[in-house]
């Protein structure tokens, strides 16, 4: 099906055989093997698969793979460096953020999209910039403090 | 987690674990016997549930899965604490039913109360064997030996536990009598601790089960019926079978196909060519006439206090739909798949293809949640049958969609509740009934003489089946919203009068600490702003909620919820806040805006863009009172939920003056 496209995905470049029409999400998870990206809805509801895409954070599971193509992907096993973790990751860590976690990793990217672009925000950036990643779990209060904190604000 | 404890066997798993050591059998017998318990009794030999290696690492055997509530973290800390040793030192093994002793499932908040006691008597147990082992050794009394940060300490000696028992293959019966380490002299539990493994998670780097991928794997999808009951009549895959690398599966109404990649499935899938016969089914309209079949047996006479009371099905909505990887190789079915009840799919799994249950695996990965709706194995059979088929290992992802109709629902239900008060405000009657959704916190906390309570089971329209504290958050509902209707009519503060008619001191307990903490004072409530509280009590845990709102327009602001929860002795406050918050704000969902509208055999809202959930705008300022004593722990993931509803209703009635009987509530 298709021919190949080349996406770059944390860093790496990746000659993907899939139809350029297929999502960037089953792209990650099925061909790369980048399982860190949930599948929660299908339908851009729930941010469980939460990328970025050059500096925009988009949901993959309504993204299709042309459109990543030139524009560096980023997804959540692209913020460890060298073993350190990232400071949201370390903050939803210590602010244990998380009861499944299953929403965790689209949680961070969001955020993480947040702090590039607002590396400040006020609680009620956090809300309505998180607004599209749901946690089943109830979690919000604990992540809103894990931003805040990685943000080098007071939780 | 770790990639051992899934390719190996128990037995070799052992030898792993061990270096061929294996600890605590006084005879290899007495080990066999252990493993051999399969069946559904519960193994009382220490090796059973706690292994210490010779390198000192301590694992932990458990039937429980882990769904987001942090079991692992908490079972760790009893091990720890009894064991003696550093929570690093932990491992816990759950959920893989060639590794772990038989359990019933992971709900109704069993795994504190019962697990817990159980892997801390034998953790206590091996450390009482231990410091016999190390008195032998020395040969000094035992008395003088100590067990501390995974050491034996004598008087002059020192030994950590690896050394003694490297080249022993020890096993001893569990003292069921044992003294468990008390609540004053915990070090390990009772204090906070971080999801054990959490760093796992933040790096996406834990695999769930629908992240699993194994060689040669293949992507199911299943042809679902056009709506419930439907039979299938003609098939026609002829121009799916002429598509390269797809395969179907067929099995009497059970149609499958399967596919190098999930778009192959799907592409697939819209190929097949089938047709139905569908009957006509009933809607949300003629749901409570549906459920409500009969009069209640007991009757007040006209002029006492009544109310009718209504909640609409609703749903999990687990964040990891429905997923499983299943792989029949060499004679041996292993699932893997996301469940509360490991052992419970292995039967169904069992049943559904006719094995011997020695040829059955599953292993539950932790899960991505389940609040009482992954008690079921439809995935997990679905795969199996394809697996089965081809032969090769086969994963099958639900859809949102799929999970919203093919799952099961928490009952809807109707309460209808009689009630009467002497003039000092004292409850005198109480009749409680309640149709289809369950008997669960039915009780009557308060003080009545002769309470009647009757759960009436009744067909319902649609697959239902457990959720987070089951029918309590409803009769909670019901019984709480008709207190602050009586109290209203009465003329009374409808804290005092909650006070006025209880003796229950746990209850009194949360609701004063609530209302203490809410800065609770009688109220003239309307123009907009008013309060609420609520309590109860289900599965030994106590919670009591207060809200306070304010509504303009219909339209609604939650200005702040004090919650007080009470469950004994606090395994771990960080844990234990997670749940009751995270149970608060669930409970919202149910209370505002959940329902599943269904009719015709068809869910019509069968996608999140159409089912509301609390999100973070949606969150109050919550405060949580969390009671520490020194009673046995309770389980915590449920009770919680259970308040929220009945306190936010009665705020709202306060502010508007509007009386909300159904849930969710419709506010214009």
């Amino acid at each position: 099906m298709g021919g190949a496209v080349e996406l770059v995905v944390n860093g790496e470049k990746h000659q993907v055989k899939a139809d350029p029409q297929t999502t960037l999400l089953e792209v990650l998870r099925d061909e790369i093997g980048l399982t860190g990206t949930k599948y929660g809805c299908g339908e851009s509801q729930c941010g469980a698969c939460t990328v970025l895409l050059g500096n925009e954070h988009v949901h993959a599971c309504v993204t299709l793979v042309e459109e990543a193509v030139g524009k560096p992907v980023t997804t959540i096993e692209g913020l460890e460096q060298d073993g350190n973790l990232h400071p949201l990751q370390q903050a939803f860590l210590d602010e244990d953020a998380m009861q499944c976690a299953y929403c965790v990793p689209g949680m961070i990217m969001s955020a993480y999209a947040l702090l590039r672009r607002i590396p400040h925000p006020t609680d009620e950036d956090i809300l309505q910039h998180m607004h599209g990643n749901i946690c089943r779990c109830g979690g919000y209060p604990r992540m809103v403090n894990a931003i805040k904190r990685a943000a080098g604000g007071k939780p | 987690m770790t990639t051992r404890q899934v390719t190996l066997s128990r037995r070799s798993l052992l030898k792993a674990l061990g270096g061929g050591v294996i600890v605590f059998a006084t005879t290899p017998d007495v080990i066999a016997k252990a493993w051999a318990q399969r069946g559904q009794n519960i193994p009382q030999v220490i090796s059973a549930w706690v292994h210490v290696g010779a390198d000192g690492q301590v694992t932990v055997f458990t039937g429980k899965a882990e769904v987001g509530q942090n079991a692992r973290t908490s079972l760790t800390q009893g091990v720890a604490e009894e064991l003696r040793v550093p929570v690093k030192d932990v491992r816990v093994t759950m959920a893989d039913t060639d590794l772990v002793p038989y359990d019933m499932g992971t709900f109704g908040s069993r795994t504190t109360p019962t697990m817990l006691p159980q892997v801390r008597r034998a953790a206590a147990s091996a450390r009482e064997a231990l410091i016999d082992l190390a008195a032998d050794l020395w040969q000094i009394d035992r008395a003088k030996l100590v067990a501390v940060d995974g050491r034996i300490v004598g008087p002059k000696q020192t030994a950590r536990y690896g050394e003694l028992v490297k080249d022993k293959f020890l096993d001893k019966a569990i003292d069921e009598s044992i003294a468990l380490t008390a609540h004053k002299d915990w070090k390990v539990l009772g204090k906070p601790l971080h999801k054990v493994d959490g760093r796992e998670f933040v790096t996406g780097r834990h695999k769930y089960a629908s992240d699993i991928a194994l060689p040669g794997m293949v992507h199911a999808k299943i042809l679902r019926p056009p709506s419930y009951h439907a039979k299938l009549v003609t098939l026609d895959t002829k121009e799916v079978e002429a598509l390269g690398g797809v395969r179907v599966v067929h099995d009497g109404d059970f149609v499958a196909v399967a596919a190098p990649t999930v778009r192959e499935a799907e592409a697939a899938l819209i190929k097949i060519r089938a047709e139905w016969t569908e009957s006509s089914q009933p809607s949300n309209k003629e749901l409570f006439a549906l459920l409500k079949t009969s009069e209640p047996q007991t009757t007040l006479p006209a002029g006492q206090h009544r109310g009718r009371y209504t909640c609409e099905y609703i749903a999990h909505v687990p964040l990891e739909p429905r997923a499983a990887v299943a792989n029949w190789s060499d004679g041996k079915l292993t699932v893997y798949t996301g469940s509360q009840r490991p052992f419970g799919v292995k039967s169904e799994l069992v049943e559904a293809l006719g094995l011997p249950e020695s040829k059955v695996r599953v292993i539950v990965p932790d899960t991505g949640s389940g609040y009482g709706g992954k008690h079921t194995g439809e995935a997990a059979v679905e795969a199996a049958r394809v697996s089965f088929k081809l032969g090769v290992p086969v994963k099958l992802v639900w859809s949102r969609t799929e999970e919203f109709t093919w799952a099961y629902f928490r009952p809807a239900g109707v309460v209808e509740v009689q009630s009467s008060v002497d003039d000092q405000g004292k409850l005198q009657s109480w009749i409680f009934d309640n149709y289809n959704s369950g008997g669960a916190g039915i009780g009557m906390p308060y003080d009545v003489n002769d309470p009647h309570t009757e759960f009436h089971e009744v067909e319902s329209p649609l697959r239902q089946g457990s959720y987070r504290a089951l029918a309590a958050t409803f009769n909670n509902f019901a019984r709480e919203t008709h207190l602050d209707e009586v109290a209203c009519a009465l003329g009374m503060d409808t804290l005092q009068f909650r006070l006025h008619n209880l003796t229950n001191s746990r209850i009194q307990g949360v609701l004063t600490t609530a209302a203490q903490k809410f800065g609770w004072a009688p109220m003239e409530g309307g123009r907009g702003h008013g309060q609420g509280i609520a309590c109860g009590i289900e599965k030994n845990s106590v919670v009591a909620t207060a809200v306070e709102v304010f509504v303009n327009n219909g339209e609604l602001t939650i200005i702040r919820v004090v919650t007080a929860f009470e469950c004994g002795s606090i395994v771990n406050p960080e844990q234990l806040q997670n749940q009751v918050v995270g149970s608060l704000i669930m409970g919202l969902g149910g209370a505002l805006w959940e329902e599943v509208l269904f009719a015709d055999g068809k869910i019509k809202n069968a996608h999140l863009s159409r089912y509301r959930v609390p999100r973070f705008t949606d969150i109050p300022k919550i405060d949580c009172v969390l009671i520490d004593n020194a009673n046995p722990s309770a389980g915590a993931g449920e009770t919680p939920i259970i308040a929220i509803a009945p306190a936010l209703g009665n705020a709202i009635f306060h502010a508007t003056g509007k009386r909300l009987r159904d849930l969710p509530f419709k506010l214009s």
